[in-house]
């Protein structure tokens, strides 16, 4: 057993172990932490593929600011786990929710082992090429080949802030009732004819 | 050296926590986590891909994958807020109007 394979499994455990505790918490910002975790231990798995930009990225931007973003929502609603979520479900129901991604991850995992057999999943692997995952060679791909993609997700992304304000907002005259819709409508349509 | 198919299998069981997540919890911010979850796994798949056909086109696309996620998270939560605002409550069991 290699430092490569100790360390694969250590960390596939991690992550898979985050996973588990992030949808088993009631509190959601215990939820919150666990996915970090899960996170962190996935672009280990990420840099031992040689992905080390997508696995900066990872921690970056994912752990670092989207899950900051679930944070601030999770503390701006005021919730605390303790909220009442309803009666437990029914045993069918549960051993439905259960059994269906058993099931699937069963498949998924019997079609990834008839297909990599023990020659090919050793053969398959050649050492990588020099630069392979680095800073340079992906941001090479992404301004040359990829280049109209990359600069669509900027769109993208201006698109989503502006909806996110959209939606998030609190809208004016909101408790006054029927006139309030009025206003609000009036004054929504500049905001959706920019984007 | 660790076989590409263990980080497959990998991605497989980080895909069926997220549905697991998905599917059993009530509170709709760990469901919209479950789902960033199903997206990071999918993510882990490509990069292995990539990896074992030594192109980096996989890492462009999971790049592309993370801005599209943060994008998908800061209208989904903008969401989350606006129910909650209407509702005063993240269970998904009272958002119901559209159910027969």
């Amino acid at each position: 057993m290699t430092v490569d394979t100790v360390i694969f499994f250590i960390s596939a455990a991690v992550a898979a172990f985050g996973a588990t505790m992030m949808i088993a918490q009631r509190n959601p910002v215990a939820s919150v932490l666990y996915m970090i975790l899960s996170l962190v231990a996935q672009a280990v798995c990420y840099v031992q593929l040689g992905a080390l930009f997508i696995g900066a990225v990872l921690v970056i931007v994912y752990a670092g600011a989207i899950m900051v973003l679930f944070l601030f929502v999770i503390m701006l609603l005021n919730l605390r786990g303790s909220e009442d979520l309803g009666g437990p479900s029914t045993p069918v129901s549960l051993t439905t929710k259960l059994l269906v991604p058993v099931l699937l991850v069963a498949e998924l995992v019997f079609i990834v082992r008839s297909a990599f057999t023990e020659a090919a999943s050793t053969g398959i692997m050649a050492a990588p090429e020099a630069g392979f995952g680095e800073v340079a060679s992906v941001a090479r791909l992404l301004l040359t080949r990829y280049l109209y993609p990359f600069e669509l997700t900027g769109i993208l992304l201006l698109v989503a802030i502006v909806g996110a304000v959209v939606m998030a907002r609190r809208e004016r005259g909101d408790e006054a009732g029927g006139t309030g819709v009025g206003v609000s409508a009036s004054d929504r349509t500049p905001t959706g004819g920019s984007d | 050296m660790v076989p590409i198919s263990a980080y497959l299998i990998l991605a497989a069981v980080l895909f069926g926590i997220g549905s697991v997540g998905v599917l059993v919890s009530r509170n709709m911010i760990i469901m919209f986590m479950s789902v960033e979850l199903m997206l990071n796994a999918a993510n882990m798949a490509l990069v292995a891909f990539s990896r074992a056909l030594n192109l980096m086109d996989g890492h462009v696309i999971v790049f592309l994958v993370l801005t599209i996620a943060a994008a998908e998270a800061a209208v989904g939560l903008a969401l989350i807020v606006a129910l909650f605002r209407n509702r005063e409550s993240v269970d998904i069991d009272r958002f119901n109007l559209m159910k027969w």
